[in-house]
């Protein structure tokens, strides 16, 4: 039998080595899916971690990385500091869509004026668009006691109706012929949130690298990341360590809430251009997945986020070439968390087999 | 009379540690028999094993002639051993009746169990109404579901782990009334304690555990208190003593404190009104569940109070939150050390920094000195001899002992003008508890004003100044420590719970 003890300090080798040990065993537990669906599991597994990188057509998909790792990684750096707290900020979603529509909203309407300024006023609008997204279940939160996973995932299905309304109604190209969608931002120079378009760089790029950065120092250096910590693992010592939980859930939501929408402002001023019914794409979604891959480690995120932007990229090519069916590859992502969370135990438990005790 | 349970042999170690050595003795039946040991001792792990929770790696116990190797409790219960816990398994949301039906293998209709129920406490002078719901119930009440539960199995071993650290004196007394009614009828008791005068006014034989080994056996009546505490820690132990020092001016005076509780078992504060003077100790018994974690919470500044119920150098402070009170230099340190005075998971540098941030000048505009951090937890881990490999162990891999003497040298090391704690000994060893006991001491001697909330009445005692005692949340009028009698003490705590009625009427 197997018989789990509790280590006295999480195994520090572990703690690295598992991610490491989950992606081997998602490669060979994916291959097995893909081996029963008739397909070459080792051209599989190379089509989707290989070939966009370092493929015939690595020069199409390397910028394309960026391109859907930035907006995971800034927006699960946000969900991280709420998780850590304890604080469920699931509504990530709806916050990218109000970020995107209210930063989006601003740059319309100075269109066509040509001025440095804009840029600067859309992103600030969509940031704080995110923001008010998610202090409605935060002040709920805190004024009744609502739960705020309940709240926020809701929030999503408001806001893509809302979407819905403004790319057909407000925000409606009047020079569209009558077709939804807002103008393209990303042909308006002053909104263009692109810097080398052809690299995949864009300002919400280097706004995710500033986060990163940001989270670490806060969560290692700053009181204020110390009693998210604190919260987050033993609520009672952080009530006696003087943290007022309430400031805290104001502050996780808001700054996840500015986060997600930060990343659907750059979005929609670039890689998108502009807002349409389905402009959103499940990154808030995918972000949560991203910022447990990172284990709610900043760095972690970084490379969980490119990660899981690589098998969405590669997902996409094994679909095409293959012909895998999209549910295999969502399987397969599925997996990638799975193990993760699976070998997880390792940093906290020693396994070991033998007699099983009463015990 | 003849052998009931004889154990010879037992061994049973753990990863690093071997809990119970080659252990050997035997309880005779109609015998009450003490298990005596400090924290640590084995006592815990060796009764688990003859209750079917542990398994042995070697050794042989044999119960009325016939081999008992019980894989599960019920198997143990089967055999006719019944066990009362130290920590309670009730729920607080049901009665009694439903509660002791929960632990049944075929629970008889609740009118019949009810009945039963009512007999059974009777006989033994434990009344208890069936259908009274747990929560309401005073710890010593909850006691004797859980004895009365194992009552009701007939059984001719009844272990019992430290039923008295929940009782108040009274409620003591007519606890070994009936422990002595069972033992006459002939059902053996193995008791497990560290208190020595309960053990020389109960047992008739004693089995001393040190280190997982058998030290020596006695016939406690025979023996001195000191004498079983030599033989239970193995050394002489210095009682702590203190300088006389006049007490100074008033620094805390708490008056009019009512708090409605937080929780739905948890206990109101009625009225509290209490002041320390500096250099002076208060001590506040009672029994657990009265309002001690509720008390600690209104001076630790975790629950807001109306600002002038409490007053430090006649200034307001009810209002103030637990950082602003310590910038006032009062400090406090609750009963909880894993999840309240320490977080679990983090190091012991990250656990100094919890408290100390303010005081020791920890943070430079919110940002961390993680140096100095490390410096303050080297210096408490050095000055109250912490053992520990180093500052960056996790809180959790520390034993009791050595936590509790982190979370009071983190507090003491912060030059409080107020420290209130509680349970500053609570499951700690006997030397590292008059260690932390001797620092409370120095302390006041030095100035500080300190409130020590604890439910070891010895330890009050041992401490205080003055002595006050919390019942249903209310504080009785604090008196001089130096000349209060048991009885009186026990009055204070709230008598017995109308259990003299039935005694009477026996």
């Amino acid at each position: 039998m197997i018989r789990m003890d509790l280590r006295p300090t999480p195994s520090r080798f572990w703690t690295s080595a598992s991610p490491i040990m989950a992606v081997v065993l998602t490669m060979i537990a994916g291959g097995v899916l893909f081996a029963l669906l008739g397909k070459d599991p080792l051209v599989a597994i190379r089509t989707i971690f290989w070939d966009p990188l370092f493929g015939e057509f690595a020069f199409y998909y390397r910028p394309q990385l960026l391109v859907k790792g930035a907006p995971l990684i800034l927006i699960a750096i946000g969900l991280s500091l709420g998780f850590r707290a304890g604080i469920w900020n699931i509504g990530a979603e709806g916050q990218y869509i109000v970020g995107a529509i209210s930063g989006a909203a601003v740059g319309l309407a100075f269109y066509p004026l040509d001025s440095f300024i804009v840029f600067p006023l859309m992103v600030l609008a969509g940031a704080l668009g995110g923001m008010a997204w998610a202090m409605v279940p935060a002040l709920l939160k805190v004024r009744f006691g609502t739960n705020e996973i309940l709240v926020s995932l809701m929030l999503v299905y408001v806001a893509e109706n809302l979407l819905a309304a403004m790319a057909l109604g407000p925000l409606k190209n009047p020079d569209g012929m009558g077709f939804p969608g807002s103008r393209n931002l990303s042909q308006y120079d002053s909104a263009d949130s692109w810097i080398v378009e052809s690299a995949g760089l864009h300002w919400g790029v280097v706004a995710a690298v500033v986060a990163v950065i940001c989270a670490w120092v806060l969560l290692n250096r700053h009181m204020l990341g110390f009693q998210i910590r604190l919260t987050g693992q033993s609520p009672r010592a952080a009530r006696f360590a003087g943290v007022r939980p309430n400031a805290l859930v104001l502050f996780c939501l808001g700054t996840s809430g500015a986060l997600a929408g930060l990343a659907g402002l750059f979005e929609v001023a670039g890689p998108s251009g502009q807002i349409s019914i389905d402009f959103n794409s499940g990154y808030g979604f995918t972000a949560i997945i991203v910022a447990f891959l990172g284990r709610l480690h900043p760095l972690g995120i970084l490379l969980g986020g490119l990660l899981m932007a690589l098998t969405y990229i590669g997902g996409e090519i094994a679909q095409s070439q293959m012909a895998l069916p999209a549910a295999a590859i969502q399987a397969f992502q599925g997996m990638l968390l799975f193990f993760l969370l699976g070998v997880d135990v390792l940093t906290n438990y020693r396994v070991r087999f033998g007699k099983t005790e009463v015990a | 009379m003849t052998n009931l349970l004889t154990i010879e042999g037992l061994t049973k170690a753990y990863p690093g540690v071997v809990a119970n050595d080659n252990v050997s003795f035997s309880v005779r039946e109609g015998e009450v028999h003490a298990l005596l040991g400090e924290n640590g001792a084995g006592k815990s792990t060796l009764v688990k094993m003859i209750y079917g929770l542990v398994k042995p790696d070697s050794g042989r116990m044999t119960l009325r002639d016939a081999a008992h190797e019980p894989t599960e409790p019920r198997a143990a219960r089967a055999a006719g051993v019944g066990m009362v816990f130290q920590h309670f398994s009730l729920f607080e949301a049901l009665n009694v009746a439903e509660n002791v039906a929960l632990g049944m293998e075929n629970p008889p209709p609740q009118r019949q169990l009810a009945a039963r129920i009512r007999e059974v406490s009777e006989n033994y002078g434990l009344p208890l109404d069936p259908f009274r719901v747990v929560g309401d119930l005073s710890a010593g009440e909850r006691q004797r579901v859980e004895i009365i539960r194992c009552l009701l199995q007939d059984p001719r071993l009844l272990i019992m782990d430290e039923p008295t650290s929940v009782l108040t004196p009274q409620e003591v007394k007519i606890l070994f009334e009936t422990l002595r009614r069972l033992a006459a009828e002939g059902t053996a008791i193995l008791y497990i304690s560290h208190k020595l005068e309960e053990i020389r006014a109960l047992c008739d034989g004693a089995t001393i555990l040190r280190q997982g080994k058998v030290i020596d056996s006695c016939d406690p009546r025979e023996k001195s208190a000191a004498e079983l505490a030599e033989m239970m820690v193995g050394s002489t132990l210095h009682s702590p003593n203190r300088s006389a020092t006049e007490p100074g001016e008033i620094v805390l005076d708490v008056s009019g404190l009512s708090l409605k509780p937080a929780t739905p078992f948890g206990k109101t504060l009625k009225n509290v009104h209490l002041t320390v003077r500096a250099g002076e100790v208060l001590g506040i018994g009672g029994v657990a569940g009265n309002g001690q974690d509720e008390l600690l919470a209104a001076l630790s500044g975790e629950v807001l109070a109306e600002a002038n119920a409490i007053r430090l150098h006649n200034r307001p402070i009810g209002q103030l939150g637990p950082n602003a009170r310590r910038r006032l230099a009062m400090l406090s340190a609750p009963e909880e050390r894993l999840g309240h005075a320490a977080a679990p998971d983090m190091s012991l540098t990250e656990n100094a920094l919890l408290t100390g941030a303010i005081r020791e000048n920890l943070v430079a505009n919110g940002f961390l000195r993680w140096p100095a951090a490390r410096a303050f937890a080297e210096r408490i881990i050095k000055g109250f001899d912490v053992r520990t490999p180093g500052p960056e162990n996790a809180a959790r891999s520390l034993s009791g002992g050595n936590l509790q003497k982190f979370v009071i040298g983190r507090e003491v090391l912060q030059r409080p003008e107020v420290l209130v704690v509680n349970q500053p000994t609570w499951g700690v060893d006997a030397s590292a508890a008059a260690a932390i006991r001797q620092a409370l001491l120095d302390l006041a001697s030095e100035g500080t004003a300190v409130i020590v909330i604890s439910q070891d009445l010895d330890e009050l005692m041992e401490v205080s100044d003055r002595f006050a005692a919390l019942n249903e949340g209310r504080l009785s009028a604090p008196r001089a420590a130096c000349d209060l009698t048991m009885e009186e003490i026990g009055l204070m705590m709230g008598g017995a719970h109308d259990m003299e009625v039935a005694h009477v009427a026996e």
